[in-house]
C-alpha cells in the first residue's frame, strides 16, 4: 500500500459524512480508498505544461435563465418518493438542530 | 487594563426574486410544505442546475451598492455538509472568487463618523427549514433554493453601538436597492455575529465567540455588549476566553453557552462542475449600475441642504426607499417639506404602526398628501381641520374634494367673522368688562364662543385679530 491515505483521514472523512465505521470496516476500506486516489493519480502524468487552470470542464461561459417561476407541479410525487411523509413535510426521525437558523 | 473590541458580522440578505437561484421553482411565502419544490431543489440524481440571471444581477447591484469591486470572472463553489435541511449534502455557494469584494459603508456614532470595511459578499442558496416534534422532526424544502447574499465585514468594528449603525447603514443601502425587503422580523436579514476582546496594544486578535439569537439589531447590541464584558472579566480574572458559540437570552440580556467549537469547520469546497463559470461584462455592471434608485446618503444630505430639514428628520425620512420616495414626490407636488417631513414622520408613521402595513400597502398618495398640506399652507383649513382630512385620505380620497363635500372650509373672510364678533360681544358684556378688568382669560371665553358659532370653521388667526381690535376700540 502507497499510504496515499490513511486510517485517520478515513475515519475523518467519515465522521463529515455521518458514518460510523467498525475497526474492521476502517481496515478495509482503507487500502481501497488508497487504491482509488492512486488510480487518480495517473492524471498526473499528463503533461500540463501551458494549459490554465480551471474549475469546468466544459468550455461553456455565462449559461444563465431569465429569472422568471415555473412551478413543476412536483411535490406530490416527491413527497411520495420519500421513505416518509406527514401534512406535506418529509417525515425523518428526531434531529438535533445544529442549522445555520436562529430556530 | 484596558481593552479594545473586535466585531465581525455575517449578514444574510434574502432576495426578492421570482423564482429560485439554481431552479425555476418559485420564491414565494406561505405556500403549502414542498409545494414550491421540484426535482432539482430535492438533488434528484442527474437534474442541472442553471443559475439565475436575477441573482447575479442582484449580486452586481448590492456590490456596487457596498462600494464593493465586482468580480468580473467569478463561479460557484461546492460547501459539503450532511444535514435533513438540505438533500444534496452540499450547499452551492461562492468560496475563491465572490461576486463582490473589499466594500464599506459609512456609519455615524454619536457625531462621529467612520467607514466600516466589507471583506466581501458573495450569492449562494438556502437551505430549507426543519421543524422539531417530540420524535420526529418535519422537512420543508420551500426555503430550498432562495437566493441569499452573505455579506461579511471587515474586522474594523470596534463596538456594539457601531455594530448597530452599520447593520442599519447595510439594511437602508440594501432596502434603496429593492433586491431585498432586508426585514429581520420575516427573516430577510439574519444576522450572525463574533467577538473578540484584547488588551490595547496586543497585536494578536483575542479568541472570539460566537453570538447566536440575535433577532433584531437591538439585541445585536444588546448582545454584543453583555459578551464584550464576559470577555472583558474572564481576561482580568486570569482566565482565557474559549473559542464557542453562545446564545442570546433575550429576557435576561445574558448569552448562555451552546457548544465548544471543536476545530475548524471541513466542508471541502471545490469549484461548482455542474454550473460553468460567469464572465461579467463593463456593460452589464454599467447598465445596472445606471438604473440604480439615489441612495439614502445622497438623498439625506439634498433633503439638509437643498430643503432645509433636520438631521432627524432627514434620517427618518429616508428608512425606506418607498417613504422617501413619497417625500420627494409630495414636495415636486410644492408640498411644503419642513409639513410634508413632519406628516410622514407624525401621522403617516402613527397609521402603518397601528395599521401594521408597509406605505406602498395602503391608499396614501404623495399627491393627496400634498394635496392637504397645500390646503393647510393657504389657509383654507386649519390643522385641527386637517386631522378628518388627513383621515380622508388614508381611505384614498381626494383631499379638496373631501374638504368641499364636508364643508370643512375655514372661514377666514373678516367682513362675515366681523358680524358674528360682534353678536358675541353684544351677547357677552361681562366679559368685555372682566377683558377691560385685565382678566385675560376672558379672550379664550370668548374665542370659544366664536368657534361654537362658527361650528368650528372660523380662522382662530383672524378670529384674534378682530376681537383684539374690536376689544380695545
Amino acid at each position: 500500500m502507497a499510504n496515499r491515505i490513511n486510517r485517520e483521514q478515513v475515519q475523518h472523512v467519515a465522521g463529515l459524512a455521518k458514518l460510523e465505521f467498525t475497526d474492521a470496516e476502517l481496515d478495509a476500506f482503507t487500502p481501497q480508498l488508497d487504491d482509488i486516489i492512486g488510480m487518480f493519480e495517473t492524471l498526473s502524468e499528463v503533461d500540463t505544461e501551458g494549459v490554465d487552470v480551471t474549475s469546468n470542464v466544459s468550455d461553456q461561459l455565462n449559461v444563465m435563465r431569465e429569472d422568471v417561476a415555473d412551478n413543476w407541479g412536483q411535490s406530490s410525487a416527491l413527497l411520495h418518493n420519500a421513505p416518509d411523509a406527514a401534512r406535506g413535510f418529509v417525515k425523518v426521525p428526531a434531529i438535533i438542530d445544529e442549522s445555520e437558523d436562529n430556530d | 487594563m484596558n481593552f479594545e473590541t473586535t466585531i465581525g458580522l455575517e449578514v444574510h440578505i434574502e432576495l426578492k426574486t421570482h423564482s429560485k437561484i439554481f431552479s425555476p421553482s418559485p420564491v414565494a411565502y406561505g405556500a403549502e410544505p414542498n409545494a414550491n419544490t421540484n426535482v432539482i431543489d430535492w438533488g434528484y440524481p442527474g437534474v442541472l442546475p442553471t443559475t439565475n440571471k436575477g441573482v447575479v444581477a442582484d449580486g452586481i447591484i448590492a456590490a456596487l451598492a457596498l462600494h464593493a469591486t465586482v468580480e468580473q470572472h467569478t463561479h460557484f463553489d461546492r460547501k459539503n455538509y450532511f444535514y435533513p435541511d438540505n438533500p444534496k449534502a452540499y450547499q452551492i455557494t461562492q468560496s475563491d472568487k465572490p461576486i463582490g469584494h473589499d466594500g464599506w459603508v459609512e456609519v455615524d456614532v454619536d457625531g462621529v463618523k467612520k467607514k466600516i470595511g466589507i471583506s466581501e459578499m458573495h450569492i449562494e442558496e438556502d437551505a430549507g427549514k426543519n421543524t422539531h416534534e417530540r420524535d420526529y422532526s418535519y422537512v420543508d424544502l420551500n426555503r430550498q433554493g432562495t437566493p441569499l447574499i452573505e455579506i461579511v465585514s471587515k474586522p474594523d468594528i470596534a463596538s456594539p453601538a457601531e455594530a448597530y449603525a452599520y447593520l442599519e447603514a447595510l439594511r437602508q443601502r440594501i432596502q434603496f436597492t429593492g433586491i431585498s425587503d432586508v426585514k429581520m422580523e420575516e427573516g430577510s436579514m439574519r444576522v450572525d455575529v463574533n467577538i473578540s476582546v484584547r488588551p490595547v496594544g496586543q497585536e494578536k486578535f483575542g479568541t472570539k465567540t460566537e453570538l447566536k439569537n440575535l433577532n433584531s439589531f437591538n439585541y445585536v447590541q444588546r448582545g454584543l455588549e453583555y459578551e464584550e464584558q464576559r470577555q472583558q472579566q474572564v481576561l482580568m480574572s486570569g482566565g482565557s476566553v474559549q473559542q464557542e458559540t453562545r446564545r442570546f437570552d433575550e429576557k435576561t440580556g445574558e448569552t448562555i453557552l451552546m457548544r465548544v467549537k471543536a476545530g475548524a469547520d471541513d466542508y471541502r469546497y471545490f469549484p461548482e462542475p455542474d454550473l460553468p463559470a460567469l464572465n461579467i461584462s463593463d456593460d452589464w455592471i454599467k447598465e445596472l449600475g445606471d438604473a440604480m434608485p439615489e441612495m439614502p446618503t445622497k438623498r439625506r444630505e439634498r433633503y439638509v441642504n437643498d430643503l432645509g430639514l433636520t438631521d432627524y428628520d432627514a434620517m427618518v425620512i429616508t428608512q425606506t426607499k418607498e417613504m422617501s420616495d413619497f417625500f420627494d414626490a409630495a414636495v415636486a407636488l410644492k408640498a411644503d417639506p419642513k409639513m410634508a417631513a413632519n406628516y410622514l414622520q407624525g401621522d403617516v408613521n402613527a397609521y402603518l404602526n397601528e395599521k401594521q402595513v408597509d406605505l406602498q400597502a395602503t391608499k396614501l398618495t404623495p399627491a393627496n398628501l400634498a394635496g392637504m398640506i397645500n390646503l393647510i399652507s393657504d389657509g383654507t383649513i386649519s390643522s385641527k381641520m386637517a386631522k378628518k382630512v388627513f383621515k380622508a385620505i388614508t381611505d384614498g380620497e381626494e383631499p379638496k374634494a373631501y374638504v368641499e363635500a364636508h364643508g370643512l372650509v375655514q372661514l377666514s373672510d373678516p367682513a362675515k367673522l366681523q358680524p358674528i364678533i360682534d353678536d358675541v360681544l353684544s351677547a357677552n358684556p361681562q366679559s368685555i368688562e372682566d377683558f377691560n378688568n385685565g382678566k385675560k382669560r376672558a379672550v379664550g371665553f370668548l374665542v370659544g364662543q366664536i368657534m361654537k358659532q362658527t361650528h368650528g370653521q372660523a380662522n382662530p388667526q383672524v378670529v384674534n385679530k378682530l376681537l383684539m381690535a374690536a376689544l380695545q376700540q
